[in-house]
């Protein structure tokens, strides 16, 4: 009863300054965690989204470019493909599925991506899993006008089955852009958590064929997403098109390619990761220099408690396990604003890319930052504990006579 | 129970000098005796009783509380021995101001070996007349009220010795002769013996058990001055 009792009427007594170190403590937590967790949630989510396809065909350019256009539906798309290059690679031996797909146009800001009707067929998105339209639903024709529309895009465009809309051209959205040709909502797929579900899915043809695109490139696509037979073809294919060739990219493996982007970009990582320990550094030091800096004024009290009989050892340990306490109650803190942050994060990331971040998830570092966060604490705390431990009692309590 | 013999304490004095503030050949205090020392500011009787609870090391000497020498105690020991045998009452009560009245004596009795007894420390504060005030702060309470809580306090460990510096110096004249009254009847129910140390006529009139502390107190009738170079300064 003793010690928690000593800890907290000190925390009591001092409330304020406990109040705002316990604050800075938080906020450090809830930042490194955050920074943590999006940065080993996004990776995997973005390199998952990636399985469904072993590579991705596209004009001559930026492999990582083909990537984020043809599977994140991200960026614009390095050129076209003609169709005699896409049936040429859909009629080889190696390849299991080629799936092209035309993109040029939007509907207020969100993608509309032309393909055939067997992406959301007979192609799993995941292991084992497939694209579905919600019931009441029905994928669109091969010929017709027609759209299928991702449960995020279908949400925040208020599309529903029967609904109608006009595209935009271009990736961007310009109002003044409209093309005139009329597209009825057919289905809305029930949420993947990928980037499939912010896209406006039409029959190729569709988008090929729009008013004001090229007629000359009637029959091009933007990319060739590609299943390939066995792993040895994607080599073989590498080096045929990407060695041997000069016309055309293939980003081949797609799952490498991104893991290869998030390996640059490492050192934005990085630098937050550092941002957020030199945080946690400094609250540490703010609970050494708060508890320290209130000394003077405890020193009566510790003194009171060592001539009731408290030993040298149990000052010593109260004051550390104050600092660990507000350790303790920053980190609790820290979840709240961990939580809020992923979620807000998880949030801008959907939007941006299609792409779920689970906010409920766990993670080593939600248990192993409080930890760290608390002991660092109590190390900064030992300082001024060692104070205390050599508060003299008799000098303190009165003045020798 | 208590017995004191040859104890020394010096200081360096601000000259830089060392001040013999303590050298008592011989004392001696029975198991619930009460006794009063009348002593002058400045003559070293804080000092005595803070050697005596060990809240000091002595330079020399030994101070006996049922047969275990104190002074040659480490500093853990002592207090815990302080702890368990010693209550002490500050003339400026010393409650500890951020703790409610009943924490307060609970933590009287936190550090000993029996540990916490609320009920016990419930029937002190009931004995004081504070049964009433269990969750106040002390600057709720007036100064004598205050000074009970620190009678109840400095019992709640159930000690064999009770120290009392100056208890009733803050108090005026009827509050003094009450919490006076009130200290002495409580050692005496609890069996621990009292000693206390004042300069106030009044108080240590009412004592039968009355010395001067002067005559037992060699630097005191000799004054402040050089010990020699081995004395070592003890410090809590």
């Amino acid at each position: 009863m003793t010690l928690p009792l000593i800890i907290y009427r000190s925390l009591r007594q001092h409330a304020l300054s406990t109040l705002i170190t316990a604050g800075s403590i938080a906020l450090a937590c809830g930042l490194l965690m955050t920074v943590w967790v999006v940065k080993t949630q996004a990776q995997a989510a973005f390199i998952s989204t990636s399985t469904a396809f072993d590579a991705v065909l596209g004009a001559r350019g930026s492999k990582l470019q083909l990537v984020l256009n043809g599977i994140f539906h991200l960026e614009a798309s390095p050129g076209n493909l003609a169709a005699s290059d896409y049936e040429l690679i859909r009629k080889h031996p190696a390849v299991k599925t080629a799936i092209p797909i035309a993109v040029g146009d939007n509907l207020r800001g969100y993608r509309i991506v032309g393909t055939v009707p067997q992406l959301l067929t007979n192609v799993e998105y995941a292991p084992g899993k497939n694209y579905a339209v919600a019931p009441g639903g029905k994928v669109f024709g091969e010929a017709a006008r027609e759209a299928v529309v991702g449960s995020f895009a279908a949400e925040r465009l208020g599309l529903k089955v029967g609904s109608k809309f006009q595209p935009f051209h271009g990736l961007t959205f310009d109002e003044k852009a409209l093309h005139e040709e009329v597209f009825t909502v057919t289905g809305i797929l029930t949420p993947t958590n990928t980037p499939a579900d912010k896209v406006i899915w039409v029959p190729i043809k569709g988008v090929q064929a729009m008013s004001g695109h090229d007629p000359k490139a009637a029959n091009d696509v933007s990319a060739v997403l590609i299943q390939l037979r066995a792993a040895s073809a994607g080599v073989m294919l590498d080096l045929m098109i990407n060695k041997q060739g000069n016309r055309m990219t293939f980003a081949y493996p797609v799952g490498a390619i991104m893991a290869d982007f998030f390996g640059k970009i490492s050192w934005f990582d990085r630098v937050l990761a550092l941002v957020a320990y030199l945080v946690a550094l400094v609250a540490a030091g703010s609970v050494l220099a708060s508890i320290y800096n209130s000394m003077s004024a405890r020193q009566r009290d510790l003194a009171i408690l060592r001539a009731l009989g408290a030993r040298r050892r149990t000052i010593f340990g109260a004051v550390v396990a104050e600092a660990a306490c507000i350790g303790a109650l920053g980190a609790a803190v820290g979840f709240a604003i961990y939580f809020g942050l992923l979620t807000l994060v998880a949030g801008v990331i959907r939007a941006q890319t299609g792409v779920v971040l689970d906010v409920t998830e766990g993670h080593a570092v939600l248990w192993i930052c409080p930890l760290a966060m608390t002991a660092l604490c109590a190390l900064g705390g030992a300082v001024p504990a060692v104070k205390a431990y050599r508060t003299p009692v008799a000098e303190t309590l009165a003045p020798v006579s | 129970m208590l017995s004191v013999a040859d104890l020394t304490k010096s200081f360096v004095s601000p000259e830089g000098g060392r001040a013999e503030i303590v050298r008592v050949g011989r004392f001696e205090l029975a198991a619930g005796e009460q006794r009063a020392l009348r002593g002058e500011s400045g003559s070293g009787k804080t000092t005595f009783l803070n050697l005596i609870a060990g809240i000091l090391a002595a330079d020399g000497g030994r101070v006996e509380l049922d047969g275990i020498d104190l002074a040659a105690l480490p500093e853990a020991k002592r207090d815990r021995l302080r702890a368990d045998k010693i209550g002490y009452i500050f003339q400026t009560f010393n409650l500890l101001q951020g703790y409610t009245v009943l924490e307060n004596v609970l933590l009287g009795m936190s550090f000993g070996p029996r540990g916490v007894d609320r009920a016990h420390a419930v029937e002190l504060l009931r004995r004081v007349g504070l049964e009433h005030r269990l969750g106040h702060f002390p600057r709720q309470l007036s100064t004598g009220q205050q000074q009970r809580v620190a009678v109840a306090r400095a019992l709640a460990n159930r000690p064999k010795l009770v120290l009392a510096d100056e208890p009733t110096g803050n108090l005026d004249r009827t509050s003094a002769r009450e919490a006076l009254a009130l200290i002495r009847e409580v050692c005496r129910e609890n069996g621990a013996a009292l000693l206390l140390v004042s300069h106030d006529d009044g108080v240590l009139a009412q004592f039968e058990g009355l010395q001067d502390f002067a005559v037992i107190n060699a630097a005191a009738r000799r004054g402040p001055g050089a010990v020699p170079a081995d004395g070592k300064e003890g410090g809590s």
